[in-house]
């Protein structure tokens, strides 16, 4: 079943002056692997910050349009923002672990949220690690800070993060970037997995990695939207031609 | 990732692998004519050399699929690209075959050679001349990625299904009439058949021309005549 979780309709995204995104629309199925791809400053990062509102740090960031998460508009006034970073969850480029232990790091979101027991903060914990394919290698020293851990276990770390709060929607900047090809096929592996429960929203540099991930996949240039299709599609016979041109590597 | 320096080095692989397709399909070509002429004109030494030159037609069709396999490992092609180089693969191996057609019209030629032939070789010498047409304009259209003149080798086939039918109904009738031709009629029908068929694969080649500029599929027989209807 592909159902629509997640709407975007004539999103524009305005830094100051400069006019980020210019009229993008697009639909995110539930439980599938979007991919974005785009040359640099194509606006896919921004994009994929409008979708949980993190451009609000940004200064003179401006949105118009809509999203709408399960039919409600996240930016209306009523939008509770920090319940919505929890259902809309985020992944770095760069792992950045807290400076605490393994468990703390995990725990935070859900004793932010309120959380308290113990046993069940031990069960989130554990499941959330379980979930980030980490468990194996951290079991046995969960008390241990998690910037001692490797680049591809930190990254993992995050991720467990990210899903402790039992997000719907888990949105990943760029994710593999900063990692070996061997903790990058790791984290491909988990992605894979984590659509079994979660929708994923990524943004990757490497073509082939959205070409393996993948269900859709968007191409942004210069702040548009040009094309969004399944990746199988994109991939071997686009629409476009610029996307064509991309993909071949043609652009300068 | 992808700098202009591997895009040209893409591009220049490519037109390797392309160079060698273009050159395979020469030699097929030259293989089918080669071999209708020995049969034509009786020439077992020229059939000869059409079946000793099979070999270096197998092996450049599987260079070819080799140096496919090494392209898509190394530049991980993708769009035009990667439907370009598949297709370069279905292509020499369709190119392959008219090369198998050439040898075993070359065998028949050898094997007719000392017989009087039951009828003059006319139409036979023709079809030749048509799919040497089509595989003309098939390469030319593949080295130019030109649409237009891959859609002209689909309305051709036509005319080669056209000859072996007249060809079929000719020798059945001779056939008919005195059973000793039956062997070398038989024979000449399979021939035919053999160039009929190397109209086919051209007609897919030319098929593959359209699907690596456009991403689809054409299908020639919207390019040619409707079926009859036999059985009214």
């Amino acid at each position: 079943m592909t159902d629509i979780q997640l709407k975007v309709k004539d999103l524009n995204l305005y830094y100051g002056e400069n006019h980020v995104l210019q009229d993008v629309s697009l639909e995110i199925f539930r439980k599938k692997v979007t991919a974005l791809i785009g040359p640099s400053g194509c606006g896919k990062s921004s994009f994929l910050r409008c979708l949980n509102r993190m451009n609000d740090f940004i200064r003179g960031a401006g949105v118009k349009g809509l999203i709408e998460l399960e039919g409600k508009n996240i930016y209306s006034k009523n939008t509770d923002v920090i319940s919505l970073r929890r259902n809309v969850g985020m992944v770095f480029q760069k792992p950045n672990p807290f400076p605490m232990s393994i468990y703390d790091n995990v725990a935070y979101g859900p004793r932010l949220h309120g959380i308290r027991n113990k046993e069940k903060l031990d069960e989130i914990v554990e499941d959330s690690i379980k979930g980030a394919a980490l468990w194996e290698e951290v079991k046995d020293k969960l008390s241990s800070s998690g910037l001692g851990l490797s680049g591809g276990q930190q990254q993992r770390l995050c991720i467990a993060r990210a899903i402790a709060t039992q997000p719907e929607i888990v949105l990943m900047d760029e994710p593999t970037s900063a990692l070996d090809p061997l903790a990058t096929a790791k984290i491909e592996e988990l992605i894979r997995q984590l659509k079994e429960d979660f929708t994923v929203i990524i943004v990757t540099h490497n073509m082939q990695q959205a070409a393996r991930i993948s269900d859709y996949t968007a191409f942004f240039l210069l702040g548009e939207l040009v094309e969004c299709g399944l990746t199988t599609d994109i991939f071997t016979s686009p629409s476009d031609k610029r996307t064509e041109d991309y993909i071949t590597g043609r652009f300068g | 990732m992808n700098t202009i320096n591997t895009r040209a080095s893409l591009e220049e692989s490519y037109n390797e692998v392309k160079r060698k397709v273009l050159k395979l399909g020469k030699m097929a070509g030259e293989a089918l004519s080669k071999s209708v002429w020995s049969l034509k004109n009786k020439d077992s030494e020229l059939a000869k050399t059409v079946i000793e030159m099979d070999d270096s037609i197998d092996s450049l069709r599987y260079e070819i699929e080799n140096d496919c396999l090494k392209f898509i490992a190394r530049f991980q092609p993708f769009g035009e690209d990667l439907r370009a180089v598949s297709s370069c693969m279905y292509m020499a191996s369709d190119l392959e075959r008219l090369g198998d057609y050439g040898t075993s019209i070359s065998k028949t030629a050898i094997r007719l050679s000392e017989e009087e032939y039951i009828k003059p070789l006319i139409d036979i010498p023709r079809m030749n001349d048509v799919v040497k047409v089509m595989l003309d304009k098939s390469l030319e259209a593949f080295d130019r990625r030109d649409i237009d003149l891959a859609k002209t080798v689909f309305a051709m086939d036509d005319q080669v299904d056209d000859l072996e039918t007249q060809i079929l109904r000719e020798l059945v009738l001779m056939m008919i009439e005195r059973s000793s031709r039956i062997e070398q009629g038989s024979e000449l029908f399979l021939v035919a058949r053999s160039l009929e068929r190397a109209g086919d694969h051209i007609t897919n080649i030319a098929e593959r021309i359209l699907y690596i500029s456009t991403g689809e599929f054409a299908s020639a027989s919207k390019f040619r005549r409707p079926i009859e209807r036999k059985f009214d």
